[in-house]
């Protein structure tokens, strides 16, 4: 019952960029063709749910034996950056054609926030190995979410005749606001409701 | 100095660690570095890098992909890139170069801009020509012209296209690459590509009969045969109400006097903007 309570807390409750703010950037700058949207998407899932995994490890084997858990912030995104260059290395030797689908993707994500995130709010929440995983792979999945719809909004609004003044970045700011408003309507008490936790 | 030990210690640990996980990075990437083909990366270079695919590829990368693996034996598709890309790929991969095709641009067949074609109704909608195209055929009496609203400009990767004051769009034939990007997205199949050596060539796409065409644009060809008949020299022919120029016609003799002596003045000269004027 918590692991689904954990996929539903972070694709929807709590998603990463609707009702977080984090990770920003991609949610904006990748999301005006849904195609790169799908591509990015699945890149950050990926990104998001190995760097929970190895961060929890890092945290649990290093910092916390070591007793230098203040170094937290500062060694994740080590951690996090180098594990995302490994993989995307490892991925273009061996299987070219993940790497065309991802590769482009993923040094775009080795110092997203959004990654940063989960992996500190997985620690912080004190999950264990596998809720840490799902927490990331979850938060990867809104992220997709949200990235997907709005590219779809992005693509419709293209043809729109929008106000001079409100074409391109900003209208897409206030559609993605609007959109958040909208997420904001699962709540915890709605999760409560559907998974009588 | 028991913070300071404290901080120093943190500092230095964490650098230590950090240089350690670049030098970590340092020996993966030389473990997994890719072996590229040579052969690849000069081809690569010498394409236009536009990503147009008129090559028939997804792009300047796939097709030097597939002359590298010699999948690919053709060195002229490369359109934009034009004789002298041609020629280096040939050299690159020790072909003899051969000429290529001529050089086609493209040309909006229409000068029905605003007061010229009749106008049926507004379009307040989407700015994009396939969307007003699933409304009656197009705001315009005449459906086979140019709307204007510029689904060509949006996909030429060289910006080539550019809206006219009068509500069409013009192509600058020095910029164009003849991608045929604008040619396949027109709904309308108003936008034709022709040499960029051809000294004239027919404005118009409709097929309408004459007298229709008459009533709904003052610029449209009729179908009269006048450049046909008494200018047999001169390479038009009329097919479906609408004139066209044979192209591979090597004299011209007569397209001057053909193009004076059209009623509708449709036939113009490729140079030209604007209607020829008598």
């Amino acid at each position: 019952m918590t692991y689904i309570g954990i996929i539903f807390t972070y694709v929807f409750v709590s998603n990463l960029v609707l009702t977080q703010f984090l990770g920003l950037c991609p949610f904006i700058g990748v999301s005006n063709k849904t195609e790169n949207a799908v591509g990015m998407g699945f890149a950050v899932m990926f990104v998001m749910s190995t760097a929970s995994l190895i961060t929890w490890a890092f945290q649990h084997f290093v910092l916390i034996p070591l007793n230098v858990v203040f170094l937290q912030t500062v060694t994740f995104i080590l951690v996090i950056a180098s594990i995302v260059q490994l993989v995307e290395m490892v991925v273009r030797k061996t299987s070219p054609p993940l790497y065309k689908a991802l590769g482009i993707y993923l040094p775009l994500i080795t110092t997203n926030c959004g990654v940063l995130g989960i992996a500190l709010i997985s620690v912080n929440e004190d999950y264990n190995a596998v809720e840490s995983f799902l927490a990331g792979l979850s938060a990867g999945l809104g992220f997709l979410v949200a990235l997907l719809f709005m590219s779809a909004i992005r693509e419709r609004l293209e043809l729109e005749r929008v106000p001079k003044y409100l074409r391109g970045t900003p209208i897409a700011f206030i559609s993605g606001g609007l959109m958040a408003l909208a997420f904001m309507a699962f709540d915890k008490a709605l999760l409560a409701n559907i998974i009588g936790a | 100095m028991e913070d300071f030990l404290r901080i120093f210690g943190a500092v230095a640990s964490t650098s230590l660690f950090a240089a350690l996980l670049g030098f970590g990075l340092a020996i993966a990437a030389k473990k997994f570095r890719v072996v590229k083909n040579p052969t690849l990366e000069k081809i690569s270079a010498a394409l236009p890098g536009l990503n147009c695919g008129i090559c028939g590829y997804t792009g300047c990368e796939a097709y030097a992909e597939a002359l590298s693996l010699e999948k690919e034996s053709d060195t002229r598709k490369c359109r934009p890139g034009g004789q002298a890309t041609i020629d280096e790929i040939s050299q690159i991969l020790g072909i003899e170069s051969s000429a290529g095709t001529k050089r086609m641009v493209a040309r909006l067949a229409c000068l029905g801009g605003t007061g010229i074609a009749v106008q049926d109704f507004s379009f307040q909608a989407y700015e994009d020509c396939e969307s007003l195209k699933l409304h009656f055929d197009g705001d315009k009496g005449c459906k086979y012209g140019c709307m204007g609203l510029g689904s060509c400009i949006k996909v030429c990767p060289v910006d080539a296209i550019s809206k006219t004051d009068n509500g069409l769009v013009e192509v600058s034939a020095a910029r164009c690459i003849g991608c045929e990007l604008c040619v396949k997205v027109c709904p309308s199949g108003v936008m034709k590509m022709i040499p960029a050596d051809t000294d004239f060539f027919v404005a118009c796409n409709s097929r309408d009969k004459g007298k229709l065409t008459k009533a709904l644009c003052s610029a449209g060809c009729i179908g009269c045969r006048i450049c046909e008949k008494k200018f047999p020299e001169s390479g038009f022919q009329v097919e479906d109400n609408l004139a066209s120029l044979n192209y591979n016609k090597k004299d011209n003799e007569g397209r001057m006097e053909a193009a004076q002596a059209c009623p509708a003045k449709c036939i113009i000269q490729a140079g030209s903007k604007t209607l020829l004027k008598t």
